[in-house]
């Protein structure tokens, strides 16, 4: 029992992030998250479908201005990100031991989380030029390929990696201009949301980013099938889920990008083909003369 | 149907005579069998299909048709021969390719007449585009045999074992070449599927195949139409799926590999803009658009089969264009003469026509060309439509014909808008004299291959396919590597 001069704490209300905005779940919904003890940490937003019709057309309205941003701007972008991040630490510490993991587990993966957006900031302006090519045509024309985002991916965050498997998985997603819906984990929400408001004061613009937080099982089909989502990113290596992604990515040819094999504490889960991996390939001719 | 004044009438007063490309030279057999384990062999079930020559109906050949237990020893042959071929020393690996480069090369003229003759285009095109393509690419690939350790930084490139190969009836070496030279260069082994209506000129490919001396299994030719096709894509002892074709037959290939760890790349169907500005060369331009939409009877992915004019000339552009179509000689794909051969088949013939009535119930309006066209063998006239709108059907599905689909614009932005307004995004054409202009363009259009003041050009150096609903992956170049190989940390 409190001493009647202590304060009480305020708790946080997790809403969901779309269009730069923090709505609650157009439906109304939630789903109660418990700690070990069954204590009810959080009132969850459980989102609809609507919610991601929603974030679609939000993404697609700022992927084309995201694209068109320098690739520096990008970079420092991602950069501000760290920046925010880093001054939150403690913030998602102790979020991630308020979940179940271990204290010391829960500092490295910040850390961890922090130095991932600097490693893919510093990619920005990099990629272009490892992937990129001029070809030597046999004709008398100028021929060269670049990369250029894929545009909307919707990306289904590993479910047993609250932190650092979410931003290692959006960060070379909108380093490479596309922009996103994110279906955070189930188990470990709590970080997503808060990783929202340090997107929110970053100058990522609104819409690049958008974070949902629902069942995995209500919403996994219509990130899958969604006519005008052009790539699906999944973590999880469930076969039947699998199946039911690529089946469904199938209805407008989306691009399925299966990364199930990642440690995402590992070094190996960054690099630089997780960018590659959302981009299409353009290449351009141009007749050499008069 | 009256002739209207004709400002080109290169034949006044004067008439071609018909060169045709003598056929003695060329040597096709009355029936051929299954390419498998290094051996032409007879297909298990005993049947056999006709394939014939489009511009006369006339028959050429009998060709085995490969049931699913045919495909199974092609697959089988060809996962016996992995081993083997995934360990070879790579500079010999390439050493056999460039030999397949070298023995096209020096058979070019045998493969153009064969390829015209059963797959209805200009010979001008099959000896001037296909054959030597076809050689290049393999050329171009050999070479990367021994150097796939400077293709992907950072990574370690390894062979996927087994690609099963399906691929389209427009361009049937070219495409058997996209296909081939790749998968054998990083280590793969083949099974492969030609079109039904255009399985000759695999088939002498084989025959070169065979004289390169590859060991026997590494690449296997088995013939049919969708039903093997889908026994190749769903064998389970196939690695890498690499299909060209429709969007249609893409998605239920993509759908039937769910829930598989196959590896694939789709090269689907496109609905390409040519989009003219008023500050284009206008005569230039009006050859790219003819180029675009009439190279190969229109039988193209990536051809420029909406045509976007600027306002301000597109009246001009229009009558230059009806002009220009007037003056082009559609008839016997042998003779050098010809721009515009025959149609592929009876059934695209049919598909094509049906679009010609779909244009004009949605009141499109039709222009055709006034030429005659050969009783026998299928044919279409060059044909444009006006008036149409972007919501029409011929604006928004691919054709696969010499029929154009003509809008105007006043803006950037809305010639912007209506190029990237369909599912599509294979290729785009752009022209205009003004170079920050270009850019701005070949920048926004979403899709894989841009021409600026050209259009329809191609090169075993340069990558090529979609975005959007035209497909993933790439082919050609170094990012055409990709495909065929693991890559590793």
């Amino acid at each position: 029992m409190a001493t009647p001069a202590a304060r009480v704490p305020v708790a946080k209300t997790y809403k969901i992030y779309i269009d730069g905005k923090f709505p609650r779940s157009e439906s109304g919904r939630y789903f109660p998250l418990a700690d070990r003890k069954g204590m009810v940490i959080a009132n969850i937003c459980r989102g609809s479908r609507k919610d991601f019709r929603n974030s679609v057309v939000a993404a697609r309205k700022a992927q084309p201005g995201w694209a068109g941003a320098s690739a520096y701007l990008r970079g420092q972008i991602l950069y501000r990100i760290a920046e925010m991040l880093e001054g939150r630490s403690e913030q998602f510490v102790a979020e991630l031991t308020l979940q179940g993991v271990a204290r010391r587990a829960a500092q490295k993966e910040v850390e961890q989380a922090i130095d991932r957006l600097i490693y893919y900031a510093g990619w920005a302006d990099k990629y272009q030029q490892v992937f990129s090519s001029v070809n030597p045509v046999s004709s008398s024309h100028f021929n060269f390929s670049v990369l250029e985002p894929t545009g909307v991916v919707s990306i289904l965050a590993p479910n047993d990696s609250g932190l650092i498997g979410l931003i290692s998985n959006i960060a070379p997603t909108i380093v490479g201009g596309n922009t996103t819906v994110v279906l955070a984990s189930e188990k470990l929400p709590l970080c997503a949301i808060s990783f929202a408001e340090v997107l929110h004061a970053s100058d990522v613009p609104a819409g690049v980013v958008n974070i949902l937080t629902g069942y995995r099982d209500e919403l996994t089909g219509q990130f899958a099938s969604h006519m005008d989502v052009n790539a699906i990113v999944y973590c999880d290596g469930d076969k039947t889920v699998a199946r039911a992604v690529q089946e469904a990515a199938a209805e407008n040819i989306k691009r399925v990008i299966n990364r199930a094999q990642f440690k995402w504490s590992e070094a190996a889960a960054q690099n630089p083909y997780l960018i590659h991996d959302v981009q299409e390939i353009k290449t351009t001719w141009h007749p050499i003369g008069t | 149907m009256a002739r209207p004044e004709n400002k080109l009438a290169f034949d006044d007063g004067w008439q071609y005579a018909p060169a045709p490309e003598s056929t003695d030279h060329i040597r096709i057999d009355k029936k051929y069998g299954l390419f498998i384990g290094g051996d032409f062999v007879a297909p298990d079930k005993g049947k056999y299909f006709d394939t014939i020559n489009p511009a006369t109906e006339q028959h050429l050949s009998r060709i085995a048709l490969a049931s699913e237990g045919d495909v199974d020893k092609a697959v089988k042959a060809a996962r016996k021969a992995y081993r083997a071929w995934s360990r070879l020393k790579p500079a010999n690996r390439g050493k056999y390719i460039y030999r397949i480069a070298r023995i096209i090369q020096e058979r070019a003229r045998e493969f153009a007449a064969i390829e015209s003759l059963d797959g209805g285009k200009p010979i001008r095109e099959s000896r001037d585009v296909d054959i030597p393509l076809s050689a290049a690419h393999f050329f171009y690939y050999a070479g990367w045999a021994d150097k796939l350790e400077y293709a992907f930084p950072g990574r370690r490139a390894k062979s996927l074992g087994v690609a099963g190969q399906v691929i389209p009836w427009n361009f049937p070496l070219l495409m058997a070449a996209w296909k081939i030279a790749p998968a054998l260069a990083c280590g793969n082994t083949v099974v492969l599927k030609p079109a039904e209506t255009t399985p000759l000129t695999a088939l002498k490919l084989a025959e070169v195949i065979a004289d390169a001396g590859l060991p026997p299994g590494v690449v296997n030719i088995v013939t049919g139409a969708g039903e093997t096709g889908a026994a190749v894509v769903t064998h389970p002892g196939v690695d890498k799926v690499a299909f060209t074709g429709s969007t249609e037959i893409g998605r239920v290939i993509q759908k039937a590999l769910a829930g598989t760890d196959k590896k694939y790349t789709l090269e689907l169907g496109g609905k390409a803009a040519n989009i003219i500005f008023a500050d284009a060369a206008i005569d230039q331009a009006v050859e790219g658009i003819v180029n675009g939409i009439f190279f190969n009877q229109g039988h193209v992915c990536c051809a420029g089969s909406r045509l976007l004019v600027q306002e301000s000339v597109a009246e001009e552009v229009v009558q230059k264009l009806r002009d220009r179509m007037e003056t082009l000689i559609v008839g016997d794909p042998l003779d050098k003469n010809t721009d515009i051969g025959a149609i592929n088949s009876a059934q695209q013939l049919e598909k094509i026509e049906a679009y010609l009535a779909i244009g004009q119930e949605e009141g499109a309006r039709m222009h055709q060309s006034s030429c005659a066209v050969p009783d026998k063998g299928y044919w279409c006239r060059p044909t444009i439509f006006t008036d149409v709108s972007q919501s029409n059907r011929v604006v928004q599905e691919e054709i696969f014909g010499p029929v154009l689909a003509i809008q105007t614009f006043r803006t950037f932005s809305e010639a912007m808008t209506k190029a990237n307004n369909t599912p599509y995004g294979l290729s785009g054409g752009v022209w205009t004299d003004k170079g920050a202009k270009i850019f701005k363009m070949t920048r926004g259009i979403r899709a894989g291959v841009i021409w600026a003041n050209t259009f329809n050009k191609f090169d075993p150096t340069s990558p090529f396919g979609g975005y959007k609903e035209s497909g993933m992956g790439r082919e050609g170049g170094l990012h055409g590597l990709d495909a065929y190989l693991k890559l590793e940390a």
